[in-house]
């Protein structure tokens, strides 16, 4: 299996505040990959660090075999890179529809084909990835009025809609309902041996990671601190003393 | 539902065609309603649709209007000899330059208009929120400055052009017609263009600007066709208004940021900011204010239309439609699809 993210050396500072310090990790095409640490310990940060949020001070970060770490976020999603939002993002004052459409690839989009009218495979396309994360009844609601979980499974359908090649999830499982969460970690396990989108997935819910990931990494203080996996994870002592505060 | 569209537009088509017959004495403010029309429908293509709120599209209209008048001079005569004698009479046109002049003067007003929003935008879409509609409004005022002391293009004094050739009440049917066809074309240009990809696009730009980006929209490219897109039809309504006037200076007239430039922004969030009818009741209704107070209301006409200016940007941001689709959400296709099965189109 090859790498499809490879990150390697990467430092991120804001001023004084280290939050990246030399990390390096691999996402193999196809699997699903796990990041895990403590609050603050600098995984969103090396998430943005990927998409482009931000330029990295130091290291290198390829995506698919070339370097990334100088492109913009939108080239980078262009690329097949995307990324969701812990903080839910999604298009508040549109329907669930509407909502997908936008989210259309722009990648395989020249000006002339934006210029077209969605066609019935767009809205097709649109229904059945609502019907796939459960809100098709709900699709023609403003998509700002569903409650936030509904909300989380809409932005999930909308980066699926984008056709990524390798989706960035921060946090999926923050503020959903825990009845839901074994529906949503089927679903995602289903867009990555149904769809073959690699999955790289922050997560505080261990039982969520432990059950999806194949291969986990866990920052602590901006600094790898281990990696293997769920097995070896749970059993590392360090990975136990960071998360229950020891130093 | 389709049905009563077609009657709708069948209605408004016939309304436009009868309106400068039947109403005769009406000729000249139903050629600036439709002005009026294009303005804010083409504001509202970045305002409404896109998010960026531009106080600056007045540019276009004045730039439009030099744009147009110096290719119909140009065409037949020097630029600057022309001017300097501020036309003086000396300067004839056949009915052939005249025409001639007109069409390319305006369709070359709109093509260089949208050129400038390229160029222009480059440099402003990098602001977001109130520094852009400050930052538009600065390029207005200084283009407006620029212009008027600028002797080539006549300075302060304007420029004027030749008069129509021929009945001067046919004239007024004429301007009509060309303000009309250009709102026309921008209505239909605007009602296709929203429900494209690229409708899509812009609204997502508005919506969230950070998550378009993450989406891989091409941001900055949409936001520059759109505003090239609105540019254009302006510019060639401000070529329009030019030959309309005769004559134009270009601090009042031309680039005439307090008056046309907010008028605009007024008509649309009247009658309803980022939908496709909103614009075109807003204008409207603006326009029959306006014409009403300064008729009745002589001597107190700025205080009315600053009344109703503090009253709908406090009170009614969401304008005519903005509250219809409050009171009347169906109507807009707002609505739960209890699944039935085998439903799915």
């Amino acid at each position: 299996m090859s790498a499809i993210i490879d990150v390697s050396g990467v430092s991120k500072a804001f001023g004084g505040v280290v939050a990246n310090e030399s990390v390096s990790l691999s996402v193999d095409a196809g699997t699903i990959t796990g990041l895990i640490g403590p609050n603050g310990s600098g995984k969103t940060t090396l998430f943005n660090s990927i998409v482009g949020y931000h330029p990295i001070d130091a290291g290198s970060i390829k995506f698919e075999g070339r370097e990334i770490s100088e492109l913009s976020v939108q080239q980078i999603a262009r690329r097949g890179l995307l990324r969701t939002f812990q903080q839910t993002r999604i298009y508040g004052a549109m329907n669930c529809v509407d909502n997908m459409l936008i989210s259309l690839p722009h990648r395989k989009m020249n000006i002339w084909d934006a210029l077209k009218t969605f066609t019935a495979e767009d809205y097709e396309r649109a229904d059945q990835l609502l019907e796939f994360v459960g809100l098709y009844e709900k699709r023609f609601l403003k998509s700002g009025d569903l409650s936030f979980g509904q909300q989380k499974l809409l932005e999930f359908a909308m980066a699926l809609m984008n056709e990524p090649t390798c989706l960035l999830l921060d946090e999926p499982t923050a503020g959903i309902n825990p009845t839901l969460i074994n529906g949503l970690i089927d679903r995602l396990k289903r867009a990555n041996s149904d769809f073959g989108i690699t999955l790289f997935v922050i997560e505080h819910n261990m039982r969520v990671i432990m059950n999806m990931a194949e291969r986990i990494y866990c920052l602590a203080h901006g600094k790898m601190l281990a990696e293997g996996t769920p097995d070896e994870i749970q059993h590392d002592q360090r990975v136990i003393d960071a998360y229950l505060g020891a130093h | 539902m389709t049905r009563n569209k077609t009657i709708l537009y069948a209605v408004i088509i016939a309304f436009t065609i009868i309106a400068p017959f039947a109403f005769p004495n009406y000729g000249t403010q139903l050629a600036t309603l439709w002005l009026m029309i294009i303005v804010s429908l083409t504001w509202d293509m970045t305002g409404g649709q896109m998010g960026y709120n531009s106080l600056g599209n007045i540019f276009f209209y004045g730039t439009g209007m030099y744009v147009a008048a110096l290719i119909a001079i140009g065409l037949t005569y020097d630029i600057g000899d022309y001017n300097s004698a501020a036309g003086g009479g000396i300067y004839e046109f056949t009915d052939a330059q005249y025409f001639g002049g007109l069409a390319l003067g305006v369709i070359g007003a709109g093509v260089f208009c949208s050129l400038s929003a390229i160029v222009i935008g480059i440099l402003v879409f990098g602001l977001r929120g109130p520094y852009f509609a400050i930052g538009t409004l600065g390029v207005a005022i200084a283009a407006g400055e620029l212009v008027s002391n600028w002797n080539w293009v006549g300075g302060g004094q304007g420029i004027a052009l030749p008069v129509y050739p021929g009945d001067l009440d046919q004239g007024k049917d004429f301007f009509y017609f060309l303000f009309a066809a250009v709102g026309v074309s921008a209505f239909l240009f605007a009602k296709w263009l929203y429900g494209t990809r690229f409708g899509a696009a812009i609204n997502a730009i508005r919506d969230d600007e950070e998550k378009a980006d993450a989406m891989g929209i091409h941001t900055l490219r949409y936001k520059l066709y759109t505003w090239a897109m609105a540019a254009f039809f302006v510019g060639m309504a401000g070529g329009i208004s030019g030959f309309q006037l005769i004559h134009f200076e270009p601090l009042e007239t031309a680039y005439q940021t307090i008056n046309l430039g907010i008028f605009m922004v007024v008509c649309v969030l009247l009658g309803g900011k980022g939908t496709l009818w909103g614009p075109v009741v807003g204008a409207i209704l603006f326009h029959l204010f306006k014409e009403i107070t300064w008729n009745y209301l002589l001597g107190w006409q700025w205080v009315a239309l600053g009344a109703l200016i503090v009253v709908t940007v406090v009170y009614f941001q969401d304008g005519v439609l903005g509250w219809l689709m409050a009171k009347r959400p169906e109507w807009f296709g707002i609505r739960v699809e209890k699944k039935v099965a085998e439903q799915v189109e």
